[in-house]
């Protein structure tokens, strides 16, 4: 499945004084399967952007095309869209209101018209995929942890099996170890479920390590579009939006300059660990 | 939509207006209340309007800005025009069906209650719009100081109220932002019947209800770290003393009212 | 001298059942010693639930010990008469910028607490004018909270702190919910207030590159204190931060990987600069 964005702008309070072009003239192509990190800083337009992908706004231009078909046509079922892309929110916790986390997740693909059982089932296996401990699925969701409930919306959401998953920023507020947690099962979900997953972050360390694509926003443009190694060539670019590349990164371009004959390009602690090596001759 | 409400906001300017004490104020928007729904006639509305458009030039507000706040209560205007213009007997019928009729008493009552609504709006949201609201809880603390020795707790109260309207936006925001999130999840809250429409909303309430009692928490603690107690040691940064221009503005609003009644008496045409 | 002195410090939560019966304990501070010198910058790091947050409110006598001993600036929070002057003299920062802003104008807000201390209104202006200019949020001074960015909000938060002259300020993970922009503006302003105005900074948080250039660091899990040193010595143990499943920055992270390779890399690598020099050294010796 691909979603297509043809030409969309997005004008944030049209017709009043404090009108601001959210979205640009953007294009863009969003393949099966990916793994994808929308970066930029506040106000860059990357929850805007999100939030066109299934539906919440509507953009004031230009189409978007899922599945080959115009999501703006008169007849397009928006209820169909919000099952094919799900939208995690920044703290979605904060959505949950059920007073058991089963009937919690069962919200959505109840919405969705399903019958009891499928709805029953898609809920367990929502549960079973972010890895939630069974013994806490009648509990109440508000006296789970920070990351436990943090990982109930998700599942709240994949619930409705879209096949693509966006998420606003989905370890804002957790601590490491919660955090490296979200990440491990995004990657799952990417490669066992065969989702694709769309993250907006603000950790480039993060995105170096996890994305297969960066995408970066600035003033509701796409100012920049490829694999993390690409996009952190131009460190000096990102560093004029407010942006920065990966510590590593900067390293090796010192290194470089000290006449060291490293890979300028790398993102990774890994693959730093062995451009050194190699340079050193080991 | 939601946001676009302008009751309770404040807009920031250094005008005469803005610089009143919030006790005049208080007073100013009662009195004018009165004077508008005093008021009779067609001189004594000319009289309100120049009050009014008066005190908007003084108050260096752009006027769309104002009237901005009048879209949010559209609906309610039409249904009382609405309703004066086609249920008020009187000796004149020009048109009926049913229990619908227009009439001459309608046509002035319809046009009367909208402009009083439509000034009402007005007139209260510049009170809003330039005083903030720890002014205007200063002001009602103070105004409604003499009842603490009965033990009304009126600083409490005060307290409470500007923590409500500072609080105000915070809550729109998270209301967007969790019915947005809601519908994601394929939530609707548009359609079906009443019953159905108000079952729909717990999804959005009892986060919202969550949201609220965690903040409350957290502002009580962090209040309490910074050494709020109601008692009497408590010294004010902005502390209300009148000025002359207070004073000033005390004998117009009065002298105002007076006019707009006795006009309203002595020629209350056409009416 | 020591401005914070906890000996032994226990705080348990008891949690009771609808009949008030006792269903569990749980320990959130468990035996806690921990000392702070005056006009220290010591950093406490720990994931969530590890006790760093409910030390933090133990400072400011918002929570009280169940045994053990914690004096703050020569007084003992066991006794409910010193409470108000040591939060005067412990002023704390929370994490959620929205929750601890009480007024509705910036300036308004600075003022609430010297307000609350019965400071005549003159010096409440002068300690607001200067408070916000530590901060640097003086042309903002007349703004609604609402309309500032959350790094904005923090910074007026810790304006307020310091218009009530604490000598120690708490900062309970003040970063949490910002932007990277946001989180480098609230480390900038409490650094400055630290180098300039000698308050000493209690920063509790997660992120290890906000530790970096603290005297002092504490690391707490399960209520305990697991390591305590300066960043050197606690960044020399990269093993023992990733068993607790700690983050290490990635330079110190590369520099361990690279001596574990083999290489002759000094342990405890904070700095870009430092990796560089040793690597140069490295390559020719």
């Amino acid at each position: 499945m691909s979603i297509i964005l043809d030409k969309v702008s997005y004008l944030y309070g049209k017709d009043t004084s404090y009108e601001i072009m959210a979205l640009n003239d953007i294009n863009l192509k969003i393949d099966d399967n990916e793994f994808i990190g929308i970066i930029g800083h506040t106000g860059s337009g990357k929850s805007t952007l999100t939030q066109h992908l299934n539906g919440l706004l509507k953009a004031t231009s230009g189409h978007i095309y899922v599945d080959g078909e115009d999501i703006y046509d008169d007849d397009y079922d928006m209820k169909k869209l919000r099952g094919k892309v799900g939208l995690v929110f920044q703290y979605p916790e904060h959505q949950l209101f059920e007073t058991t986390v089963f009937e919690d997740v069962c919200f959505g693909p109840k919405n969705q018209g399903l019958d009891k059982k499928t709805v029953e089932l898609r809920a367990f296996e929502a549960l079973y995929n972010v890895g939630l401990p069974d013994d806490l699925y009648y509990s109440s969701p508000f006296e789970l942890s920070g990351g436990q409930k943090r990982r109930v919306a998700i599942a709240g959401v994949l619930a409705m099996k879209p096949k693509v998953l966006i998420l606003d920023e989905p370890t804002a507020g957790l601590d490491p170890a919660g955090r490296d947690e979200i990440f491990d099962l995004l990657k799952k979900m990417q490669e066992e479920l065969e989702m694709t997953i769309v993250l907006v972050s603000h950790s480039m360390e993060d995105v170096a390590n996890y994305v297969k694509r960066i995408i970066v926003m600035d003033k509701g443009h796409i100012m920049l579009n490829g694999n993390p190694r690409e996009v952190f060539k131009y460190y000096k670019e990102l560093e004029r939006i407010g942006l920065a590349a990966p510590q590593v990164t900067y390293l090796m371009h010192e290194l470089k300059a000290r006449n060291l004959d490293v890979d300028v390009d790398v993102t990774t602690v890994e693959e730093a660990k062995k451009s050194i090596l190699k340079a050193l001759g080991r | 939509m939601i946001r676009d409400i302008t009751i309770g906001q404040y807009y920031p300017s250094d005008s005469i207006i803005h610089k009143l004490d919030p006790r005049v104020k208080l007073f100013a928007t009662l009195m004018y209340i009165i004077a508008l729904f005093c008021g009779k006639g067609i001189v004594g509305f000319a009289v309100i309007t120049v009050f009014l458009v008066t005190t908007i030039k003084l108050s260096k507000i752009p006027f769309a800005y104002i009237t901005k706040g009048l879209k949010g209560i559209v609906m309610l205007l039409l249904i009382t025009t609405i309703f004066n213009l086609f249920l008020t007997p009187g000796d004149k019928t020009f048109w009926h069906f049913g229990i619908l009729q227009v009439t001459n008493v309608g046509i002035t009552n319809a046009i009367v209650m909208t402009i009083r609504l439509i000034f009402l709006i007005i007139g209260t949201s510049l009170m809003s719009l330039t005083t903030t609201p720890n002014q205007l809880t200063d002001g009602l603390e103070k105004s409604l100081g003499p009842l603490s020795k009965i033990h009304v707790p009126v600083h409490a109260i005060a307290m409470m109220m500007s923590i409500a309207l500072r609080f105000i936006p915070i809550l729109v925001e998270e209301t967007d932002k969790i019915m947005k999130a809601q519908m994601a999840r394929g939530a609707d809250f548009e359609s079906g019947n009443i019953i159905k429409k108000a079952k729909n909303m717990i999804p959005l309430l009892v986060p919202l209800m969550v949201s609220a009692f965690r903040r409350a928490d957290e502002l009580a603690m962090a209040m309490e770290a910074r050494c709020y107690t109601t008692s009497d040691i408590r010294t004010k940064m902005k502390p209300l003393h009148y000025e002359k221009r207070d004073k000033i503005a005390y004998s117009i609003i009065i002298s105002f009212v007076v006019i707009v009644i006795v006009t309203s008496i002595v020629i209350p045409f056409p009416q | 001298m020591n401005i914070i002195k906890a000996i032994n410090l226990v705080h348990e939560f008891i949690k009771r059942d609808e009949e008030n019966n006792v269903v569990g304990i749980t320990k959130a501070l468990d035996n806690v010693d921990i000392e702070i010198k005056e006009g220290d910058f010591v950093a406490v790091l720990g994931h969530n639930g590890s006790g760093k947050s409910t030390f933090a409110k133990h400072i400011n006598a918002l929570l009280s010990p169940t045994s053990g001993t914690l004096i703050v600036d020569g007084k003992d929070v066991l006794q409910a008469s010193n409470r108000l002057d040591i939060r005067k003299k412990a002023g704390m920062v929370f994490q959620n910028p929205d929750n601890q802003i009480i007024a509705s104008i910036v300036e308004e807000d600075v003022g609430f607490g010297p307000e609350n201390l019965g400071i005549p209104t003159d010096e409440i202006w002068e300690r607001v004018d200067r408070s916000l200019k530590t901060v640097g949020m003086t042309e903002y001074r007349k703004h609604s909270p609402n309309k500032l960015s959350g790094g904005q909000k923090q910074r007026v938060a810790i304006a307020g702190v310091v218009a009530m002259e604490p000598k120690c300020i708490i900062l309970d993970e003040p970063t949490a919910m910002l932007d990277p922009n946001g989180r480098k503006e609230v480390i900038e302003a409490i650094t400055e207030l630290n180098k300039k105005k000698n308050i000493t900074v209690i920063l509790i948080t997660h992120y290890m590159e906000e530790v970096v250039n603290a005297d002092y660091v504490y690391v707490m899990e399960k209520g305990k204190v697991i390591m305590k040193g300066v960043p050197r010595e606690i960044f020399s143990q990269v093993e023992t931060l990733k068993k607790h499943r700690l983050d290490v920055p990635q330079i110190t992270l590369l520099a361990h990987e690279l001596k574990q390779s083999g290489l002759n890399i000094p342990d405890g690598i904070l700095t870009r600069e430092e990796l560089i020099d040793a690597l140069l050294k490295a390559s020719q010796g």
